[in-house]
């Protein structure tokens, strides 16, 4: 009875462990897909945080996931409600409500070669844009950016990254 | 004790300084009930704590609840550094 017990513990054990690695998997297929390499740009040069914001929002339209009144939502939030999008030093998420244009989740990334002056004092070197679909769907993206971005070595990895391959390099570990 | 967390729509950066508040909140072994909400309720909103973007902060200053600005949203040293003044 006893080594019955423990066979079959050890089975429901492997089988668990089976699954969750099934999981990561398919988390890691899934999440493969929301940055798209053709949605990084780096070394940017921009005549204000509007123009970023627009270009930002560009590489999301660009690679399907929104429309164009998405990225005029975006632009209008932050005269609307001020440079509140800034996560972190010189990190600003620009973002918008899925009604406003969301086709497919995913993010855009923007480097600048030297970090602006965003609607206000605060400077920003680094753009994430984010397309959420709804509220419960765009949870795993959030924490995967978050993941990064509380990351401070990864951070400064991607404000100062020079290449596409180089943001996904860092986006890597965490996708 | 309930936190508030709070950006322009309650969408964005409030979900994730939420998830930054929660890990943080379980770490400790903290039982708190946290909550987004976006800029124009959070001020008639009931709660403790209210966690946001300096921009915010200043603008909820008056308010019932305890205003802190919070620089990076996604670093839970900066976090646990609040909560662990506060709590």
């Amino acid at each position: 009875m006893e080594i019955l017990a423990r066979i079959t513990a050890e089975n429901i054990g492997a089988k668990a462990s089976q699954q969750g690695r099934i999981r990561a998997e398919k988390e890691v297929i899934a999440l493969k897909g929301l940055l798209d390499s053709k949605a990084i740009q780096t070394n940017i040069q921009v005549n204000d945080w509007e123009d970023a914001v627009r270009r930002c929002g560009k590489l999301l339209v660009e690679t399907g996931k929104v429309t164009e009144s998405y990225v005029q939502a975006m632009v209008q939030n932050i005269h609307e409600l001020g440079p509140y999008m800034i996560i972190a030093p010189e990190v600003a998420l620009p973002h918008s409500r899925p009604e406003d244009g969301v086709r497919k989740k995913g993010i855009s990334v923007l480097v600048l070669d030297e970090s602006i002056t965003f609607a206000g004092e605060k400077r920003v070197k680094l753009l994430i844009g984010l397309a959420a679909t709804d509220k419960d769907s765009h949870m795993n993206l959030l924490q995967q950016v978050a993941e990064v971005i509380g990351d401070e070595e990864r951070l400064k990895r991607l404000k100062n990254a020079g290449s596409a391959a180089e943001v996904e390099a860092v986006f890597e570990h965490s996708f | 004790m309930k936190i508030l967390t709070v950006c322009g729509m309650g969408f964005g950066s409030s979900m994730m300084l939420k998830m930054t508040v929660e890990s943080v909140l379980q770490e400790k072994g903290i039982k708190a009930e946290v909550e987004t909400a976006d800029f124009g309720t959070a001020s008639s909103a009931e709660a403790d704590l209210i966690l946001t973007n300096e921009e915010f902060a200043k603008q909820l200053q008056g308010s019932k609840a305890k205003v802190v600005a919070i620089q990076n949203i996604a670093d839970k040293e900066e976090v646990k550094q609040v909560l662990e003044e506060l709590l």
